[in-house]
């Protein structure tokens, strides 16, 4: 779960991360207020969006007086901001936050992550900050910086210094350095984070490092325990067809071809959109059903594949362990009958009471094909899909 | 033979009174494996499926002499349960719970470091050596006892794999998902070291999936540590790109982890891929009449 830049800065604030000051503002009155309250002669508004790239998207303006943060505001709240990070229909802004400007020497990367390949937390840092580190990392290795945590000895003072020496810190701020990094270490534990980004940390002209963005995932694992965290949820920002998912655990994901698919496990599901590919197909969505799906999570999932316009065919794709494969074909025949899909449904079932469940799904005397095979299944998808009208 | 799991292993359930513990302990038993008794905090001297239940895997252990425990504890309580069977001296600790807090299986996974303790999983189907021992959730009838070894980091399409490799009339040694989490415990290459040492297995079939580099560093050692034919697959070619968290992981990765990646690794390795999970049961019997006519050869 993603945090706002100005929720994530609350935080950074509360455990001693110097930001600069800054008010949210939901309304175009708000933000003049909040510039007034601010010291100036520079101030900054930021549309408060779960995306980065907003810089160059137009979520970032650069005020200089209390009226220009208005009018800035204006323009941001009840849009619609698109990024590259987006997608094509953006996110919305019902929120800015505003921001004292301030005056920057230098700018640095650090983001505290998961390091897969060694199971342990890792800083990541840069003195190339401010630039989209991606291609920092492919084009300029010898820049990007990395230690990775002892998780039984904690992080130490050298890891600190190796780093703050490695981003060309000298002085007052090696210790300034280890406090920000020692107070991240702190709260990427206590709050279960799977990410911190701070892009840029900046030098200011006066020699003092300050984070001038802050990004802050929360795993989404751990949500049970940290429901603080989980208050500061904003559902405008999700996608509303994953989120229908989510509270019919279901993990959902749009694409945009025309053959809906319906599988049981990641793997098996992301197989069966590499079958519709392979035999000239395009699959309209991912879509896993759970290890234990039921019937009616089975007929939840069916309404939201179809409720995707471009879907010409459905694909169900089931291996039954510990899901029976009669209780499915329970579920496609509820759900074909309530629903009333009108697009060819090809079925694969295997595994567990494979066979009762195709008794099932011929005698339902519904219009559903039967595959034989992971590959047949594909293949028949893709045929009729073809045959079908846009709806 | 087999690898890690086999008739003479002695099973003990974490979580055995549970659901979840409950069914699966039942259609371990039916299977016939030697499930021993169980663990339950507070139920302990009484008993569960006719076996004893423990309050502790260390009681459990001194009264059963268990040496593998299979862990369904729910995902709040899974690390302890996970670093209770290690402290206790299980030899494998399979968990099956999904969804535990990535930052605690950071915090088992160096613990287990410092342990004798092999860990499979978490978020897995579990091990299983067929018709001899069934650890975990997979529908034991579609395997059946042969020579090929399968690790996966998916559960049902290590399922997939399995039942083309009972059809095609190969069945399996040992069938191992590894599971999907970023962080856990036997990896790719640990699982290909075992069934390279196991006389039994014939060939492997290995199903990857992206993200990471998992992958990439089994080719490298399948290059240079296996002699056997190696089949595998790469689950999400077509995954769209953009579905990911935050950008920093890439970082870490330095750009690595797409299918593509996988496959030009596994290729350089002698890997004979397949493009279609539909084949892997033909791929390994072909891969494994291929050497056959090269030892004749010979």
């Amino acid at each position: 779960m993603n945090l706002h830049e100005y929720q994530s800065k609350r935080i950074f604030a509360e455990a001693g991360i110097p930001v600069p000051a800054g008010r949210v503002a939901a309304t175009e009155a708000e933000a003049v207020a909040a510039a007034r309250e601010l010291p100036g002669p520079v101030w900054v508004v930021k549309a408060q969006v779960h995306a980065g790239g907003r810089g160059k998207a137009g979520g970032v303006k650069l005020c200089r007086s209390a009226a220009e943060v208005g009018a800035a505001a204006k323009g941001m709240l009840g849009q619609r901001l698109v990024t590259p990070q987006t997608g094509v229909t953006g996110l919305p802004v019902n929120e800015v936050y505003v921001e004292a400007g301030s005056a920057i020497a230098r700018e640095l990367y650090l983001s505290l992550l998961l390091d897969r390949e060694r199971s342990r937390i890792a800083f990541v840092a840069s003195a190339a900050g401010g630039m989209n580190i991606e291609e920092v990392a492919e084009k300029e290795p010898g820049k990007i910086l990395r230690i990775d945590i002892d998780p039984a000895a904690g992080l130490q003072g050298f890891q600190c210094r190796r780093l703050a020496f490695g981003l060309g810190l000298a002085g007052p701020q090696l210790a300034q350095f280890e406090k920000i990094a020692r107070a991240l270490y702190r709260l990427y534990l206590e709050m279960d984070l799977a990410l911190i980004e701070i892009n840029p940390l900046i030098v200011t002209k006066e020699g003092a490092l300050v984070a001038l963005d802050a990004k802050i995932n929360v795993e989404a694992n751990a949500m049970f325990r940290q429901p603080a965290l989980a208050a500061l949820r904003d559902p405008s920002q999700e996608d509303p067809m994953e989120r229908e998912a989510a509270e019919h655990e279901l993990n959902y994901v749009a694409l945009d071809g025309s053959i809906a698919c319906m599988v049981n496990g990641a793997g098996l599901a992301m197989a069966t959109m590499d079958l519709i590919k392979l035999h000239g197909g395009e699959p309209a969505n991912f879509l896993d059903v759970g290890g234990t799906a039921t019937a009616d999570r089975v007929t939840a999932a069916f309404r939201l594949i179809l409720s995707n316009k471009r879907a010409k065919a459905v694909l169900v794709n089931i291996f039954g362990g510990i899901v029976r494969c009669d209780v499915i074909a329970e579920g496609i025949i509820q759900a074909v009958r309530q629903v009333g899909v009108e697009v060819p449904v090809i079925v694969r079932l295997e595994g567990t009471n494979a066979d009762q469940a195709r008794k099932l799904l011929a005698a339902s005397k519904l219009s559903i094909t039967v595959a034989a095979d992971v590959a047949d299944a594909a293949i028949k998808a893709v045929r009729l899909a073809r045959r079908g009208k846009p709806r | 033979m087999s690898i890690l799991v086999g008739r003479k292993s002695r099973v003990i359930c974490q979580g055995f009174t549970g659901k979840q513990g409950t069914f699966h302990s039942g259609q371990a038993i039916a299977y016939g494996t030697n499930l021993v008794g169980g663990v339950t905090p507070g139920r302990g001297g009484t008993k569960h499926l006719d076996l004893p239940v423990f309050d502790t895997v260390h009681d459990a252990v001194a009264k059963t002499r268990a040496d593998v425990s299979v862990i369904y504890v729910p995902a709040p309580y899974a690390a302890d349960a996970i670093l209770e069977a290690a402290d206790a001296g299980i030899r494998l600790i399979v968990c099956i719970t999904e969804g535990i807090p990535v930052n605690d299986m950071v915090r088992v996974k160096a613990s287990l470091a410092n342990s004798r303790s092999r860990l499979v999983g978490p978020n897995c189907p579990g091990v299983i050596t067929p018709g001899e021992c069934k650890v975990g959730i997979m529908p034991g009838f579609i395997h059946k006892p042969g020579r090929v070894g399968i690790i996966s980091r998916s559960g049902t399409l290590t399922y997939e794999a399995v039942f083309q490799t009972t059809n095609v009339g190969l069945g399996q040694t040992t069938c191992v998902g590894i599971g999907g989490d970023p962080v856990r415990g036997l990896n790719f290459i640990e699982v290909l070291a075992l069934f390279e040492r196991d006389a039994k297995t014939a060939g492997i079939i290995m199903v990857g999936e992206i993200g990471g580099t998992d992958e990439e560093a089994a080719a490298d050692y399948i290059r240079r540590h296996v002699s056997k034919p190696v089949v595998a697959y790469i689950a999400g070619v077509t995954a769209p790109a953009g579905k990911r968290m935050g950008h920093a992981g890439a970082v870490i990765a330095g750009g690595k982890g797409t299918a593509a990646d996988k496959y030009a690794a596994l290729e350089e390795a002698g890997v004979a891929t397949v493009r279609s999970p539909a084949e892997l049961g033909s791929a390994m019997k072909k891969a494994l009449a291929a050497k056959r006519r090269r030892k004749r050869r010979v």
